[in-house]
């Protein structure tokens, strides 16, 4: 389970994904997000072809939203939504962070995650896959490209979750509520 | 430039430009790829090279002195040949060091308009005998022949006495055991054609249904071809690893094979020894990930192998298809 917050206010408060999180004020940031990747990264979307236009759903399950992505460049969407209010998709996507993380830094293979069950996929599985090839074409990493648009705090935050992301036992891998 | 003289030559995958280029710093000899159209026979969604990627793709590979081999290894249907040809037309121009191809009509344009180029006969001809290989040798001057993976490593050894070729073995990835080119399962299911339209399973087809108790169910062109328990490893959505009930196993069953990889890492030796030239990892649909962790656990077996010490290979089971794996007809025609 994800949980950055320090050891002692982490056990104070509820899992992740149930803190009462307001989604407003986060959606300029998802959008800006969204931008910068597109505007470093363009050959994703010429990937993606056709699927530019489909909405996806990608469900984080230690996060307390999901986020409906539409990879169109001249109107593009990123924004945080409410699990019981997803809005009209075509495709879903649900994994928990670390294994999100390490499938986009390509450290893990989309298909190995797939077959152990830890990815599941519902929905237009073929814009799903051109999604996951898509991704997999861009070299460098998408998550440092958006931690270094916050400086040094995005920095040490995503040095922090790939920390957490190496294995099971590492710091602050577990939630303990007790 | 391949020249045949170095045996345990590794063949690896790339989907994407981005593979390709993790599969040279891996440490690939040759890396395989196809064009974004039917005439490869990995033609799926957002994978695949445009001319302007494999250009740049074999540039890279023949300055850090890898070679690119251009798969046009699907059928022409009737009527659409201009297609195969036009991308053979593009391979030389982009330099590509070899083809890889099935058809006889492909084979035969290659040979005569492109005749300094090498020639790599695909598994998915399905030629399993030195008398259609060496068809293949003399009407078409292949170089080198992909073996189909239904073939011991004593049937290997014979094989190469009879035939006047390089031979290649896969010895990671897709256990691969139909008649390949000949397969027609997809086809029947969906009404698109693996050998012609390159697509196994096309993944718009392809649906994954989950019910309330955790189960998962794959369906394919509205046929339901296996299901799998909360707990249990899924496969490829491939109608030959499906699992189907009968009025006599009621439960379901396997009925052509069952989804596991194939890892010949322990039979290296007896590759080399049986007269195998180069090594073929398969998964051109596999991410950057999987590429470099298996082009980089074989390229140090094969080191390994080379200088004479035991090869000692990374676990690689994460990666195999169910997270099984097996040797296959390469150590036993009895391997199920």
């Amino acid at each position: 389970m994800l949980n950055i917050l320090p050891g002692p206010l982490a056990r104070r408060l509820p899992p992740p994904s149930e803190l009462p999180v307001p989604l407003l004020p986060l959606q300029p940031v998802f959008y800006r997000i969204v931008r910068r990747v597109a505007a470093k990264h363009p050959e994703l979307f010429e990937r993606l072809g056709k699927h530019q236009r489909t909405d996806f759903i990608i469900d984080v399950k230690d996060f307390p939203f999901a986020l409906h992505l539409r990879p169109f460049p001249p109107a593009l969407i990123l924004r945080a939504v409410r699990r019981e209010r997803l809005p009209k998709h075509q495709a879903a996507i649900a994994g928990d962070f670390r294994t999100l993380l390490r499938m986009l830094g390509a450290e893990e293979d989309g298909d190995a995650i797939f077959f152990s069950r830890e990815l599941v996929i519902s929905g237009d599985t073929e814009a799903i896959v051109t999604l996951r090839n898509a991704m997999d074409d861009v070299e460098g990493s998408i998550a440092e490209d958006v931690a270094e648009m916050f400086g040094p705090p995005g920095k040490a935050a995503l040095a922090r979750l790939n920390a957490m992301a190496e294995g099971p036992n590492s710091e602050g891998d577990s939630h303990d509520n007790g | 430039m391949i020249t045949g003289d170095v045996v345990g030559e590794l063949v690896c995958p790339a989907g994407t430009p981005a593979s390709l280029r993790t599969a040279v710093d891996a440490g690939a000899d040759s890396i395989y790829c196809g064009f974004q159209n039917a005439t490869n026979a990995r033609n799926f969604p957002g994978l695949n090279f445009t001319p302007r990627e494999l250009a740049g793709a074999v540039d890279y590979a023949h300055q850090r002195g890898s070679n690119v081999l251009l798969a046009l290894n699907s059928y022409p249907p009737a009527g659409k040949f201009d297609l195969w040809r036009e991308a053979a037309d593009l391979g030389a121009e982009l330099d590509v060091d070899a083809y890889i191809v099935a058809d006889m009509g492909v084979a035969r344009y290659i040979s005569e308009k492109h005749p300094d180029r090498r020639l790599h006969l695909s598994v998915q001809a399905a030629a399993a005998s030195p008398d259609a290989i060496n068809y293949y040798v003399r009407e078409f001057g292949v170089k080198r022949i992909v073996l189909p993976r239904i073939l011991t490593i004593p049937e290997i050894h014979e094989i190469k006495a009879e035939i006047d070729c390089e031979i290649e073995t896969f010895i990671f990835g897709n256990h691969g055991l139909m008649v390949e080119g000949r397969c027609s399962l997809t086809n029947y299911a969906t009404g698109l054609s693996t050998n012609m339209d390159g697509v196994c399973s096309p993944a718009h087809l392809v649906e994954y249904v989950k019910d309330s108790e955790g189960n998962m169910s794959t369906q394919l062109g509205g046929y339901t071809i296996d299901r799998f328990g909360p707990q249990e490893s899924a496969g490829y959505p491939t109608i030959c690893k499906g699992r189907y009930c009968n009025e006599v196993q009621p439960d379901g069953y396997y009925a052509f094979e069952e989804p596991i990889s194939l890892n010949l890492s322990k039979l290296l030796p007896d590759l080399m020894e049986a007269g195998v030239t180069a090594f073929k990892i398969e998964g051109r649909q596999r991410s950057r990930a999987y590429v470099r962790k298996v082009v980089s656990a074989f390229r140090a077996a094969v080191d390994d192998v080379r200088a004479g010490r035991d090869p000692k290979l990374a676990d690689l089971v994460a990666l195999t298809e169910g997270q099984k794996q097996t040797e296959g007809a390469f150590k036993t025609k009895k391997w199920r």
